[in-house]
């Protein structure tokens, strides 16, 4: 049988968010709780990246460490909150006060997120919902429309149903367990929006927690979420993703959870955080020895295998 | 269960055990659960040993089935994953679980509820430019939309919480949704559970209703702390405490390190 050589999309994240973050560009980054590109987001603020309309579902620390550090003059969401953990100062200060520079966002629900995500990615007008009705979000977002649905209800009777936009960011970001050199990109855990979120895109970014044969994905292609076609440059970050989490390689840092609302709720203090975690350490691997190899046992988590499945071959 | 009737001196009782045994209560019979983590975890856990052995709780994450080896502390705590019987995309949660039809009772938190059961969970003052910037719907508006009823329980009862107008209706109950044409699934908020007693309402055209106090409390303290003109049921009943049977599995099986009790 005929192999094709794959191309080996590898780059540095210096290199890849160089190559496609660029200022004023739409920047959407994935991973519902799990898995969050924090690494990258890191580097966009490194690279000084200005005026991004991010696109994101929930809002949390990392989007709050790129509106603090000047990046961001647009914000998408369905959730601005510190998971449970409290708020997200410095989003509450520019939307509060208008301080230090105001913040426009564009409020949604996550289903709304969700089917925006859906037909950018297949490249469609709209894609129909049965949120909104009677809530004001149509009235602060004038992107929540309504349409009568060309079919009748179920009564017989016209149908008015909400919609909302395709969403086709200009590079998705996502954090991921493991993929090949050419981009199969294999998660397991929470897999959220990523795969949808990657096709609604022009370009997009894959950072993994490691490189791996490609025998090793191909012994399970039904866990690869995103394949090679769909990514245009596969980061290797070890730890990527903290403080949140990447299920069977390290666990969530919950303290630091709680510690970000105190820290940002000081406009000082979270500039002295940026100042000494991100702008202070020359790429992922500085902040990850910064931390210590004892902290970083605290979050060891340990081992519960998958069972194989057969997936046969032809005798 | 054994139920006993003996009851626990109400001061050795805190808030949250008091709401969470009550909302464990009324999710006897209910069998898919769509909770957050909190209050909700603990009332859903403590039913699943007692009213409702059959319940199964869907996680917004997409966790369907966890069988957690420690109480979670966000609703993507990586205990709900391992050993879970399904983990759903965002698409298949939100899209077919939800919108399809498939969650009995939702449990929702807002920082406002008003009479018919809208919730505020966006902002304090105009959302242009807010005294309080909040959260925002998350999946809110989809549970209230899709769930048959909604559950919402609530640390504060006061005026400003329990509001004549909301600063912002994020999530919006049937009858508002009703009122522009659309028809959503659910009866919407159908009980609400506060340190005062509990609020119900059987669905569209329903006003919320005081149906019990807690021991000690009068109608009148608990139509002074809502902010509009509550009505009482014909009968307000009494919440019976919790029995030192509900108290001890919240305390020694379900949150033993309390993660969430206060």
């Amino acid at each position: 049988m005929a192999t094709t050589e794959r191309k080996d999309k590898t780059m540095s994240m210096k290199a890849a968010v160089a190559a496609f973050v660029h200022d004023g560009g739409t920047v959407c980054l994935e991973g519902f709780t799990h898995l969050v590109p924090t690494a990258a987001g890191h580097e966009i603020i490194r690279q000084g990246r200005r005026d991004l309309t991010v696109v994101r579902m929930t809002a949390d620390i990392v989007v709050d460490q790129m509106i603090a550090a000047g990046c961001v003059s647009r914000l998408v969401s369905s959730f601005v909150g510190n998971s449970s953990a409290g708020s997200l100062g410095e989003l509450r200060r520019r939307i509060e006060t208008g301080e230090p520079a105001p913040l426009a966002f564009e409020e949604y629900s996550h289903y709304g997120m969700i089917c925006r995500y859906l037909a950018g990615a297949q490249r469609l007008p709209f894609h129909p919902l049965r949120s909104y009705g009677g809530s004001d979000l149509p009235s602060v977002n004038s992107d929540l429309r309504k349409v009568t649905s060309p079919y009748p209800g179920p009564d017989g009777e016209p149908e008015q149903i909400y919609v909302v936009p395709p969403v086709n960011p200009d590079v998705t970001i996502i954090h991921a367990q493991r993929a090949d050199l050419s981009g199969n990109t294999q998660i397991w855990g929470l897999t959220g929006i990523q795969a949808e979120a990657v096709y609604a895109a022009d370009k997009a970014i894959v950072v993994v927690e490691e490189i791996v044969d490609d025998e090793v994905i191909r012994s399970d292609p039904n866990r690869t979420l995103v394949p090679a076609h769909a990514v245009d440059a596969v980061v290797v970050c070890p730890r990527g993703a903290h403080p949140s989490f990447a299920q069977g390689y390290y666990d969530r840092d919950n303290a630091f959870y709680r510690a970000w609302s105190h820290i940002s709720k000081d406009p000082r203090r979270l500039q002295e955080w940026l100042a000494e975690w991100v702008l202070g350490t020359a790429d992922h691997a500085e902040y990850v020895d910064k931390l210590g190899e004892q902290f970083w046992a605290g979050l060891a988590v340990g081992e519960a295998l998958s069972r194989p499945v057969n997936y046969g071959r032809r005798l | 269960m054994t139920t006993t009737t003996t009851t626990t001196a109400p001061d050795t009782t805190t808030s949250s055990e008091l709401l969470s045994v009550v909302a464990s209560r009324e999710l006897a019979a209910r069998r898919t659960v769509f909770a957050g983590i909190g209050l909700p975890t603990l009332a859903t856990e403590l039913a699943h040993l007692t009213v409702a052995p059959e319940i199964e709780v869907v996680y917004e994450s997409g966790v369907c089935g966890a069988h957690p080896s420690h109480l979670p502390e966000t609703i993507a705590d990586a205990v709900l994953i391992t050993g879970a019987e399904a983990v759903l995309s965002m698409p298949a949660l939100f899209g077919c679980v939800l919108q399809g039809g498939h969650i009995d009772v939702g449990f929702l938190g807002a920082a406002q509820i008003d009479r018919w059961g809208n919730l505020n969970t966006s902002v304090i003052g105009d959302w242009d430019s807010p005294s309080v910037r909040l959260p925002g719907s998350g999946g809110g508006i989809e549970v209230m939309a899709n769930s048959r009823e909604v559950f919402v329980v609530m640390r504060r009862h006061n005026p400003r919480s329990f509001a004549e107008t909301l600063d912002f209706c994020t999530t919006p109950g049937p009858d508002r949704a009703l009122a522009e044409g659309i028809r959503p699934l659910g009866a919407g908020v159908t009980r609400v559970i506060t340190e005062l007693g509990i609020l119900a309402r059987a669905g569209v055209g329903e006003e919320l209703r005081l149906v019990a106090v807690h021991p000690g409390v009068t109608v009148e303290q608990v139509r002074a702390a809502t902010g509009w003109d509550l009505k009482a049921a014909g009968t307000v009943g009494t919440v019976p405490p919790p029995t030192e049977a509900e108290l001890r599995l919240l305390r020694e099986d379900v949150d033993p390190d309390r993660v969430y009790l206060r």
